[in-house]
């Protein structure tokens, strides 16, 4: 990716460990549960201050997220923190019942997602993390972007009843929110607008998505940008838009082309489109991803400003 | 034997070096966890315990064994590059872009029997192993090696008492009891003891050895099984890090890559400890 050398960039587990520990420090119900993991969540300072309210339970997920729900159902806040891989897909019936059916104020808190496990080969990728919870009846799923969203989500799901699954990256991401930003949980972030091609993005390409429309516009296309942060419930309102004042739509994530981001949006343009909008849905293409850092396999699969330009300047061409 | 015992020692010393070179390149790898299991995966691969051919590693009769704790994936590309399942050389390409030698155990490696990496699996895929073997009236064996702190899993619980109930005598479970996790030590986060009675309740032989005697890994492994109907538990009681004294039983060294000057002071020590004794 051709980004400024001198733009900063941000690990948005630092975000989530520092909001969290604001939160605790107002709400006494704040609980946090690791499986051996609280380092890689950035929580060993959390872990200092509130010795008796973060508890690693080892390595056991399934019973970690089932004591989750115990834990909400006996009046706490529980957060339940750990590489994404493995709280999701370990865990996958005890979020179904425990937490989405019994309809408990659990919060899941994934990190090290997508590809950033790179080397550590697909055992490690949480690619398809966002396809299994996006299909249980009545979870939340938020992707922030950056430290900033990042902050607010853990805010705004503290202040939602219910389970909702927050997935942080490692990957280093630069700001690309404003202080002044509101987070809405259910609403899209325009970030640029334009009339011929929507870029929809979560998590780590959203700024890829931004240099793609930089890129675009030197070539005289115009870009809308969205911030698809929550991917359930989608942003219906603002997909119709796209379709509705846009040409083309491009979405971009760090997960598979199957059920995530992408599949989301195509939902949406299928059922409610008012004229005919292509859709071309950048990710993981159905398969395992191989060996790489995860720089490179973002290069690999093409979820880079360039493989976005070359994806809309496809449908674009179609007009 | 002496001679076989004196060869053994240097191979584990090898393994440890090359190991230890494995991870520094890769900038990535399992330092504790490798060095604590070396001995075991010596003795199995170099002191003629499992039955497997490098000309033939998908031989229907092979022993199947089953890497349950994969992050220590360097030392076992390791062990089977230096037993001739690949070239030596292809481990400069551990977890390199679109190396077969990825982070955790990958069946593109000859050899290995199955993808782990999450915790808790190898237990249970080594009990199908097992019990198609048993069906089958084959005298192959399924041999898996866990962690200790893997064994808070509950999947391992869940198989353990399977294979008891289909008296798997072919089932071999050794588990590299070196007390330490990510974390912190196993007993201070979720305790395993008494972790022999506990398999023993589920049904299983068990036998307690120092995992990093050749001597003892020997005697039980090549007397299997050690009761007749029942899947066989071997503790090994080990050091993480072993070999390596500012490596050895640290929960930081759990994946704390080796600076430059570490690794020549850890191969130094390694060779001298292979030469004095
Ligand atoms: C299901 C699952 N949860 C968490 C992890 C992350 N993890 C990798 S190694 C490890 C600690 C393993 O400790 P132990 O089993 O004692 O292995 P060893 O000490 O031999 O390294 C953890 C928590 C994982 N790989 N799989
Ligand atoms: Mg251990």
């Amino acid at each position: 990716m051709s980004q400024d050398e001198t733009i900063e960039l941000h690990d948005c587990r630092n975000a989530f460990a520092s909001a969290l520990e604001a939160l605790a420090e107002r709400d006494p119900r704040v609980m946090v549960l690791c499986n051996d993991s609280v380092s890689s969540t950035k929580l060993t300072h959390f872990a200092e201050r509130y010795p008796d309210r973060l508890l690693n339970i080892g390595i056991a997920e399934q019973a970690m997220l089932g004591m989750g729900a115990g834990l909400a159902i006996g009046g706490k806040l529980p957060f339940i923190a750990g590489a994404a891989c493995f709280l999701t897909a370990r865990a996958l019936e005890q979020i179904k019942n425990d937490l989405a059916y019994t309809h408990t104020n659990v919060k899941i808190c994934g990190v090290s997602t997508g590809l950033a496990y790179g080397p550590l080969g697909a055992t490690h990728h949480a690619i398809e993390d966002i396809a299994w919870l996006r299909a249980i009846a009545g979870m939340t799923i938020i992707v922030p972007a950056d430290p900033v969203e990042s902050a607010q989500a853990v805010e705004a799901a503290a202040e939602t009843e219910g389970p909702i699954y927050l997935r942080f990256s490692r990957m280093g991401v630069p700001i690309v929110h404003s202080p002044d930003y509101q987070f809405r949980i259910g609403r899209a972030a325009r970030l640029r607008d334009g009339s011929d091609v929507t870029l929809i993005a979560c998590g780590t390409l959203v700024p890829r998505i931004l240099e793609a429309a930089e890129r675009l516009a030197r070539q005289g296309i115009t870009a809308r940008v969205l911030n698809m942060a929550t991917i359930r419930p989608i942003d219906r309102d603002a997909i119709v838009k796209a379709v509705a004042e846009t040409d083309a739509i491009v979405t971009a994530e760090e997960h598979t082309i199957y059920g995530g981001l992408g599949s989301a949006v195509a939902e949406v343009v299928a059922t409610a489109g008012t004229r005919f909008c292509p859709v071309g849905t950048l990710g993981i293409p159905g398969v395992f991803a191989p060996t790489g850092s995860a720089e490179f396999l973002m290069d690999y699969f093409g979820l880079t400003p360039k493989g976005i330009v070359n994806a809309a300047m496809d449908l674009l061409a179609r007009r | 034997m002496a001679q076989d015992l004196l060869k053994l020692k240097r191979q584990a010393t090898d393994i440890r070096k090359r190991n230890l070179r494995l991870i520094f390149e890769a900038h990535h790898g399992h330092t504790g966890g490798d060095l604590s299991a070396a001995d075991i995966l010596t003795v199995l691969y170099f002191g003629g315990v499992l039955q497997v051919d490098p000309d033939h590693p998908k031989a229907p009769d092979r022993d199947r064994f089953f890497m349950s704790k994969g992050h220590c994936s360097g030392l076992l590309y390791t062990t089977l590059a230096l037993a001739g399942f690949f070239p030596e050389a292809e481990l400069s390409t551990y977890m390199q872009p679109l190396s077969r030698l990825s982070g955790h155990p990958s069946t593109h490696v000859p050899c290995v029997e199955a993808n782990t990496g999450a915790l808790g699996h190898g237990l249970p895929i080594a009990t199908g192993a097992a019990l198609a073997a048993k069906l089958d009236g084959t005298p192959w064996r399924a041999f898996v090696l866990t962690g200790d702190g893997e064994l808070q899993e509950g999947s391992n619980w869940e198989a353990a008492m399977i294979a008891a109930q289909q008296e798997l005598e072919n089932l071999i479970c050794i588990v590299d009891r070196n007390r330490l996790q990510m974390m912190g030590r196993t007993e201070r986060i979720s305790a395993l003891e008494p972790l022999a009675e506990k398999w023993r309740a589920f049904g299983w032989a068990v036998c307690e050895v120092d995992g990093h005697d050749h001597v003892e890994l020997l005697e039980h492994l090549t007397h299997l099984p050690v009761a007749k109907g029942k899947p066989t538990c071997i503790i090994a009681n080990t050091c993480k890090g072993r070999g390596v004294s500012f490596i050895e039983d640290r929960a930081a060294c759990h994946h704390r890559v080796p600076t430059e000057a570490e690794l020549n002071a850890a191969l130094e020590e390694l060779d001298a400890a292979c030469t004095i004794r």
